[in-house]
Formats: structure tokens, C-alpha cells, sequence
């Protein structure tokens, strides 16, 4: 292969990293006694991720490989792109005012914030083992950071330590198990890996443990049960506009690597991976669905919900088919707005200080504020895929899918997750509308503009999405290409 | 190519070979009469006043984590500056320093910052 330094496939991480940079810039500009131009930083990030955005939709016309086939810019790339810009910017919203509250290094949240955006979007792009393990560490290191920041949070400072441990180790075994394939197939490139497995002479007592490992590398990231037991404790530990963030965005980003390392370079082992896929995503759905039942925080909730929810991306992809992975990246998509978007209301409802919501804080609030409530209902809703809101549609398109790729039983009991995962998302909104404001009830909620404008485009859109879902699949069908796409 | 890790090999045993008849031998043969002052940890040596492992200032940390960073990044300089040399015509030479700069100009920003972030004060 020959050189090929095609910058302009990495745009988009190129200018994130370079507003990280500005960002820096700016902060330093001021002082701690007196701020100059601190209040700006927010709008500065989300000025990066808007110029970011925009070069994406450019490249949608012009797919391309680049850096001796390392990476690529096809329309799942870009997909992946949009859904981590989508994450960014609503996370940004979020955190406008929450962040200077804990913590009054500010510009290196947002700084870290957007390299870590930088890395996620990667994650997409690369095409190779060993740009996927870089894009990886720039995510995982921004976010062990941006997990402890509220330093004064004992529990902050807890979920710091647990991801940044769990997260190297897992880091480990993605790096072991690539190291197996690489002996196996003689390369880290997909392209050239899918080439060598096809010949069928590898050695198959390398190549089984290095995908085993492979697996749970990604299962942590993702956190697929059996490899989930930080997420709880991490999310509601988190500063909540970071759980937001990483929540949807480490989700997407390694899904998104997951799924372009076992359809392209894996394509000939589906047998044997698709089945410890489903394994997984069965034991994820149920798990995850059954433990966020009994939960009394709103965040640990949500977090628990996430995990249901990795399972039922995972469906998408068991059959290891191009349309799987669309549907996938959609389901994806959806689930950032509405997760982001509970989440902002989980903020809306916190005190000051406290960082974590109790579910009877939402009791009553159907009166006190019909618009706050209103939201909440629409991400509940979507959340367990009633129609026709967003969440509904990734739901269809995943298990559709699953059954047209001869996995209809595995699409069979997602649906009845499904169900009893709405059980613990419409108790939310039932308690919202037909309870009285109890003790917990907050007489005042906090009225910052940025989260407001967070939460309303999240709202927003996850109902657009429902109601005109095929605008949007066209953004992310017939993604997944080879080199030179 | 098995035959070329030979000296390696002999080596490994030379030198364990070695240290165990150095340290060996004298337990073997030589006598063993301890006293107070043998059993110390320096024999001739100042007379240990607290024990070793006590707290100090985490600053060192910060200054020991910012120094590894620079250094590092100074040590990715050198096969630049290597390979550098061999290159005759301006246009390649305009392609090595360009991302060079670049990457020190980076560099200078993460100084500046912690310049500006009082990670250099001592106190």
C-alpha cells in the first residue's frame, strides 16, 4: 500500500483537538481572581463541535482511506461522527452551569471534554487494531479525569478510581487479544486481517482467545454483563452532565469499533462470535432490566438502564450483517438524545451540591411544572420504545435486523425486555403525574438557560426522530464499507 | 537464528553462575558469628534515625510527573533531528519542520499553562 496522508479523513478529531488547544488558550487568558472571559468557554466548545459537525456533513460525499489503510472516512465513520458531536454538544449545554459549581478549573473540563470527543469519533474512523487502541486510551484517559472532578465528592473521587482501574485492566486485555490476532493474521489492518483469515492455514489457537479477549476489551467499554459492575457505581459517582456524556458517547464510540472489528475483519468467525454475542446480550438485557427495578436513585436508574439498553444494540449486531450495523448506529443515535435528556432533567431535580437525584424527587412535579414533566415523560417513553418516539425505531430497526439475519428468537426476548423495562420507566412517569409532591419534592428547581436549551433539543428531537424516522436512517444505511469505500 | 542467541545464553549463565558462587560460597564456608553490630543496616555507616518509609510533600509528584512529560517529548525530538539531516531539497525539509513546529508549539502551550496554573510554585 502505498503512502497515503489524506489529512482531511481525520478532519473532524483535527478540529476538536485544535478548540481543545483554544480553549486552553482562553482559559489561561484569565485568572482565578479574575475570570476574563471563563463564561465564554462553553460556547467556544460548542463552536468546535459545530465546526466539527459541519465538515462531517461535507464528507458525506466524499468517502475516503487514509494513513496506510488506518483509517477511513465512510458513512459509518461519519454516522459515528455525528452521534459523538450530537453527545458533545448536548453535554456542553448540560454543563454550562453545573460545572463551575464543583469545580472552578473550567477550562480543562471543556478542553477535556472535547479531546475526549476527539478519540470517541476515532474509535469510528480507525481501521486498524492498533489506531483503535490509541483512539481508545485518548477517550479513557480524558474520562477517568473528568469522572473525579468534583474533587469535594468523596463518590466522585470513587468512581474515578474504579473506572480508571477496571478501565486499564480492560484496556489490557483489548491489547492482549489484539496482539493474538496479530499473530494469528500477520496484521492489525482489518482489511489485510479479513484476507489472512480467508486463506484458513492461521493458527485458530491464536485467533479464538485474541477475539475472546477482544470481547471482553469492548464488553467493559460497553459494559456488557458479565463486565458491567463499574457502571452503577461510576455513573452515580460521575459529575451528572459527564454521566450524561459518557454514557451515550463511550457507548457509541466502542459499539462503533466493536462492530467494524467483527464485521470487517472477523466477517468468516460470526458463527462463534455471534453466539457468545448472544449469550451476552441476552444475560445484558435481563440484568440490566431486572436490577434497575429495585433502584431508588434516578441516576442509578439510568445507569442500569444503560446497560439494558448496550444489550439491545448488541442484538443488532449478533448477526454480524451491513444492515445490523445500521441499525446499530441508529439505535444509537436515538438513544442520545433521550438518554441525554433524562439526564438533564435528572439534573433539573438535584440540589445543589448533592449530585445524585432520588426517584420520589420526581413525585409530583406533573403539576408543578407541566413542562419539565412533559420531557421527562417523552424520555421515559422513548426510552422504553413506545410509539412513535425515537427510541421505538432504533428498537424496530435493531430487531429487525436480528430477524432478518435468522436470530428472530434473540429479537423475541429483547421485545420482552423491552416490556419489563417499561415498567421502571413509566413508574417514573406515573409518579410525575399521579402522585402528590411528597417531602423530596423540591420547591424550587434550578432555571440555568444552557441546560433549558439541553433539554428542550433533546426533547425535541427525540420526537422528530419518532415522527419522521426516514430522514435520518438515510444518515446511517450502507455505512459500513471496506477501504477506498 | 536459534544459534544466534547463543552468546545470550551464555551470557545468562555466566552471570548467574557468578552471583551464585559469589554469594554462595561464603555461606558455605565461611563462619557466621553475628552480633549487634553486624545486624545492622550499615555497619560503618550513620545510625538510622526513623524509618524509611514516612510521608512527604505530594509537590515532588507534580514536579516529578511534569518532568517525565518534557523529558519524554524531548527524547521524541532526537531521531527527528537524525533523520532530519539526510534530507536535501527544500520541499522536504519544509514537510519534516512544519509538523515539528507544530508539535512544539504545543509543547510551549502546555508549558505556558502550567506556568500559568501555578503548577511550578513551590509553595
Amino acid at each position: 500500500m502505498s503512502a497515503n496522508l489524506n489529512v482531511s479523513v481525520i478532519l473532524p478529531e483535527l478540529i476538536l483537538v485544535g478548540f481543545a488547544m483554544l480553549v486552553m488558550i482562553l482559559d489561561m487568558v484569565g485568572t482565578d481572581e479574575r475570570p476574563t472571559g471563563r463564561t465564554l468557554l462553553p460556547w467556544l466548545a460548542l463552536v468546535g463541535v459545530a465546526v466539527a459537525g459541519l465538515v462531517c456533513i461535507q464528507q458525506y460525499s466524499q468517502p475516503a482511506a487514509s494513513f496506510q489503510g488506518g483509517a477511513v472516512s465512510d458513512h459509518f465513520a461519519l454516522g459515528l461522527r455525528l452521534i459523538i458531536l450530537v453527545a458533545t454538544g448536548l453535554g456542553i449545554l448540560l454543563s454550562a452551569s453545573y460545572i463551575p459549581r464543583i469545580n472552578k478549573q473550567v477550562g480543562e473540563y471543556y478542553a477535556l471534554l472535547l479531546l475526549c470527543a476527539a478519540g470517541m469519533t476515532m474509535m469510528g474512523a480507525a481501521t486498524d487494531l492498533m489506531v483503535v487502541f490509541v483512539a481508545l486510551e485518548i477517550l479513557s484517559l480524558a474520562l477517568y479525569i473528568l469522572c473525579g472532578l468534583n474533587r469535594e465528592s468523596p463518590r466522585s473521587s470513587e468512581a474515578s478510581m474504579k473506572y480508571f482501574l477496571l478501565g486499564a485492566f480492560s484496556s489490557a486485555f483489548f491489547v492482549y487479544g489484539a496482539a493474538l490476532i496479530y499473530g494469528a493474521a500477520g496484521s492489525t489492518q482489518y482489511d489485510e486481517i479479513a484476507k489472512a483469515l480467508a486463506g484458513g492455514n492461521s493458527n485458530l489457537a491464536l485467533l479464538y482467545p485474541g477475539i475472546a479477549l477482544l470481547l471482553v476489551g469492548f464488553g467493559f467499554k460497553v459494559s456488557l454483563v458479565p463486565f458491567h459492575m463499574w457502571t452503577p457505581d461510576v455513573y452515580q459517582g460521575a459529575p451528572t452532565p459527564v454521566t450524561a456524556f459518557m454514557s451515550v458517547g463511550t457507548k457509541a464510540a466502542a459499539f462503533a469499533a466493536f462492530i467494524r472489528v467483527l464485521v470487517i475483519a472477523l466477517p468468516a468467525q460470526q458463527p462463534s462470535w455471534g453466539w457468545a454475542l448472544a449469550i451476552m446480550a441476552i444475560l445484558t438485557m435481563t440484568l440490566g432490566n431486572l436490577a434497575a427495578l429495585r433502584q431508588s436513585s434516578l441516576k442509578r436508574m439510568l445507569a442500569y438502564s444503560s446497560i439494558a439498553h448496550a444489550g439491545y444494540v448488541l442484538v443488532g449486531i449478533v448477526a454480524g450483517t451491513s444492515e445490523g450495523a445500521d441499525a446499530a448506529l441508529f439505535y444509537l443515535f436515538t438513544y442520545a438524545f433521550m438518554n441525554i435528556g433524562a439526564f438533564a432533567v435528572v439534573i433539573m431535580l438535584e440540589k445543589a451540591n448533592e449530585g445524585d437525584a432520588l426517584q420520589n424527587r420526581a413525585a409530583g412535579i406533573g403539576q408543578r411544572w407541566p413542562w419539565l414533566a412533559l420531557a421527562m415523560a417523552i424520555f421515559m417513553f422513548s426510552l422504553s420504545g413506545v410509539p412513535p418516539l425515537a427510541g421505538f425505531f432504533g428498537k424496530l430497526f435493531v430487531f429487525k435486523a436480528a430477524v432478518d439475519g435468522g436470530w428472530a428468537w434473540l429479537a423475541v426476548i429483547g421485545m420482552l425486555n423491552s416490556a419489563i423495562g417499561a415498567y421502571y420507566y413509566l413508574r417514573v412517569t406515573v409518579s410525575m403525574y399521579f402522585e402528590k409532591p411528597g417531602a423530596e419534592t423540591l420547591s424550587q428547581r434550578s432555571t440555568w438557560s444552557a441546560l433549558s436549551i439541553g433539554l428542550a433539543v433533546a426533547a425535541i428531537f427525540t420526537v422528530l426522530i419518532g415522527i419522521l424516522p426516514g430522514m435520518w436512517t438515510a444518515l446511517f444505511t450502507g455505512g459500513l464499507t471496506g477501504l477506498g469505500g | 537464528m536459534a544459534t544466534s542467541y547463543l552468546p545470550l545464553l551464555v551470557l545468562l549463565i555466566v552471570a548467574t553462575g557468578f552471583g551464585g558462587i559469589a554469594l554462595g560460597l561464603p555461606m558455605l564456608l565461611g563462619p557466621s558469628r553475628a552480633n549487634k553490630q553486624k545486624l545492622e543496616p550499615y555497619e560503618s555507616g550513620i545510625i538510622p534515625f526513623a524509618d524509611a518509609r514516612r510521608r512527604f510533600p505530594v509537590k515532588y509528584y507534580l514536579v516529578a510527573m511534569l518532568f517525565i512529560l518534557f523529558d519524554i517529548e524531548v527524547i521524541f525530538l532526537y531521531p527527528w533531528a537524525a533523520v532530519m539531516r539526510q534530507l536535501r531539497d527544500n520541499y522536504s525539509m519544509l514537510f519534516a519542520i512544519v509538523p515539528v513546529g507544530f508539535f512544539l508549539l504545543i509543547l510551549i502551550l502546555g508549558l505556558i499553562y502550567e506556568w500559568r496554573k501555578g503548577a511550578l510554585d513551590w509553595e
